[in-house]
């Protein structure tokens, strides 16, 4: 009968109720989209930085970190393809060289990255080829490069157009070359765009005189939630010498910008929930105070204190969970419009070069997670059912006759 | 020697205030078992608070309430409930019932308190909805009941847990003569063929004429105990 008094109770007075579950159904909306929109800022971050193009999990040279030398790349080998592909949930690898080097054009010159990559094995395994923005995509034996479409616009090159290069090669070489744009790439990220220069991996091997090496491996998944697993089972099968990195080691910047902002994301979700806490805190003792003399009445009767407050309680807790479920539905599709019809900021747009100065697409898409749904709406009411304490302690501490005469 | 359902021996409630209030002064009141005795006395004179002390709803100053030969003054608050719950049955002035029970959810809820079996619950809840005449409004929710028939459910209430003795404070106040009437046959009924010791507070000359023991306050002292 507890229960049941407590679910009669909340639909007594049905226009408080409606402001408390209008409370908690607007609460969960809006840290509901905050979350998504940061949580899905930081997926497009890594899907444009990481997913793109460094890969969830690297192997290397165990040498090769922190410097990221050319003479700490590695001799390609069978065994490293046999205990890559032998690892559980890897479903490819991709071989790459690449250092830093100076791009010219006949008007300017600019720092860049020379990657060299298997343009089939790219193909197959990643979109390379579908980032080609303009020209054609490389072939094996190409004697010409891919430039990253924010270089060739700083370069003033297009398709068509030579670029020269020149740097250091493996052991202290120099590396220099010439060569035809074939096309221009565009990635997510505006900081790859404005870096690459790409050059299939034979070619760029000779360029750096380091024939038969590459610098890192990109190892390919089926899913990117199982990469430290997968670099902990390569720990124990790589050739020695050799290492598996995941992103948070080969990115280091970028995990922390992402923990960062995540940490501010807790402060700004903090006062949020105060706000919310303040709103629902101020409707809980409403509900208290015109239902005192009532109150009083069940305790002279000789309802226990704590029986009072527990069926105080599940009215509190059966509107949290209402108002969060219906919350999380009401939600769903302001997320989702968001998902589906992002905010993309103009060029030359204050935001965009907010976005640009941290290498990400000046672009807001929110998450369709339904983990972010259900940690809101289980935020929301767990902060609703401890704000209920305090009517609740209220109610132990009550004295029958001081509550009847109220 | 005679065993009292209350006791109450040099009870004294004092609000303390710049100006002290002496509600209650010295009370020395019996109750014997299935007497029917109304408390009265003019506005203000300590009725409530005497029948509040008596209920173990609020502490007496100084002095001593027994019922049925427990010290209620030694008691804490929640055991004070418990014993409530078990011996006391309360009618309020203004029916005090819960309003999203039915008239048989409100008579149920003492018992449920007590941990009655449901078999046991629902014929009590039928025979005593039946002796206020409501057999037929069991369902009907306060709101739906006028106040004669909310102060009938009251009272099936109060008598739900077997109570030693009901006290009844002010019953007929909010209610026309035709339902206060019906009311007071009720509970002398109940009195005379159940035994049930009925004690109220009022100035209700329809309920002092029905009482057959009148004790009259006045400034918080007892003046008068009068027995018809």
């Amino acid at each position: 009968m507890l229960l049941r008094l407590a679910y009669r109770n909340i639909w007594r007075n049905k226009r408080r109720t409606a402001i408390t579950l209008m409370s908690v159904f607007f609460a969960v909306i809006l840290s509901t989209l905050m979350m998504s929109m940061k949580e899905g800022m930081y997926a497009r971050m890594m899907d444009s930085m990481i997913g793109a193009y460094s890969g969830f999990v690297q192997v290397q040279s165990a040498e090769y970190l922190p410097d990221r030398s050319l003479d700490d790349a590695l001799m390609m080998s069978d065994g490293i393809d046999s205990s890559i592909m032998s690892t559980r949930h890897v479903t490819g690898w991709v071989p790459r060289i690449e250092s830093f080097a100076l791009a010219a054009s006949d008007e300017t010159t600019k720092g860049a990255m020379v990657v060299g990559i298997d343009p089939v094995a790219e193909k197959d395994h990643t979109d390379m080829a579908a980032r080609v923005s303009d020209g054609a995509y490389l072939e094996p034996d190409d004697k010409a490069v891919l430039l990253g479409s924010g270089l060739a616009k700083k370069l003033g090159l297009a398709v068509g157009d030579t670029i020269v290069l020149i740097g250091m090669g493996y052991q202290g070489s120099t590396a220099t070359g010439k060569y035809p744009v074939k096309g221009l790439v565009k990635f997510g990220s505006p900081e790859l765009s404005k870096q690459l220069v790409i050059l299939p991996l034979k070619e760029a091997q000779w360029f750096f005189g380091a024939e038969g090496m590459c610098t890192n491996i990109v190892v390919l998944m089926d899913n990117s939630d199982r990469s430290t697993k997968i670099v902990s089972d390569l720990s124990g099968s790589l050739p020695t010498g050799l290492v598996a990195h995941d992103w948070e080691v080969l990115m280091p910047d970028l995990k922390h910008m992402i923990e960062t902002d995540r940490k501010e994301g807790y402060v700004f979700m903090f006062i949020l929930y105060m706000v919310i806490s303040f709103g629902i805190f101020g409707t809980m003792l409403m509900m208290l105070a015109e239902r005192m003399h009532e109150f009083g009445v069940l305790v002279a009767v000789g309802m226990k204190r704590w029986r009072l407050a527990a069926v105080f309680w599940l009215e509190v807790v059966m509107l949290a969970l209402l108002g969060s479920i219906l919350g999380m539905i009401g939600a769903l599709p302001v997320v989702s419009w968001f998902y589906y019809f992002p905010i993309t900021f103009g060029e030359g747009e204050e935001f965009t070069k907010m976005f640009e100065e941290y290498g990400m697409e000046p672009v807001m898409q929110s998450t369709v997670d339904i983990g972010v749904f259900a940690t809101q709406a289980l935020v929301v009411a767990a902060i609703t059912s401890v704000i209920a304490l305090y009517p609740m302690m209220r109610l132990l501490r009550m004295k029958a006759i001081v509550a009847m005469r109220s | 020697m005679t065993n009292y359902v209350i006791e109450t021996k040099s009870l004294t409630k004092t609000y303390e205030g710049i100006v002290p209030v002496y509600a209650v002064r010295g009370a020395d009141v019996t109750i014997e078992d299935n007497e029917f005795t109304a408390i009265i006395g003019p506005s203000g004179s300590g009725k409530t608070t005497l029948l509040n002390m008596i209920g173990g709803l609020d502490r007496p100053t100084s002095g001593s309430v027994k019922v049925n030969g427990h010290e209620l003054t030694g008691k804490t608050d929640s055991e004070l409930i418990d014993f409530r719950l078990k011996h006391i049955g309360f009618v309020f002035q203004s029916y005090n019932l819960i309003p999203v029970l039915t008239a048989k959810e409100n008579t149920e809820f003492i018992m449920l308190l007590q941990k009655i079996p449901k078999a046991q619950r629902d014929a009590r809840v039928e025979q005593l909805l039946g002796e206020v005449g409501l057999a037929d409004k069991m369902d009907k929710r306060p709101t739906e009941l006028s106040g004669g028939q909310q102060q009938r459910v009251a009272v099936a209430r109060a008598l739900a847990s077997k109570p030693d003795f009901v006290l009844a404070d002010e019953p007929t106040a909010n209610l026309d003569s035709a339902s206060a009437s019906n009311l007071l046959d009720i509970m002398a009924r109940l009195n005379k063929e159940e035994g049930i010791t009925f004690i109220f507070s009022t100035h209700d000359q329809r309920v002092i004429d029905r009482a057959r023991r009148v004790i009259t306050l006045e400034d918080g002292v007892v003046v008068r105990d009068e027995r018809r």
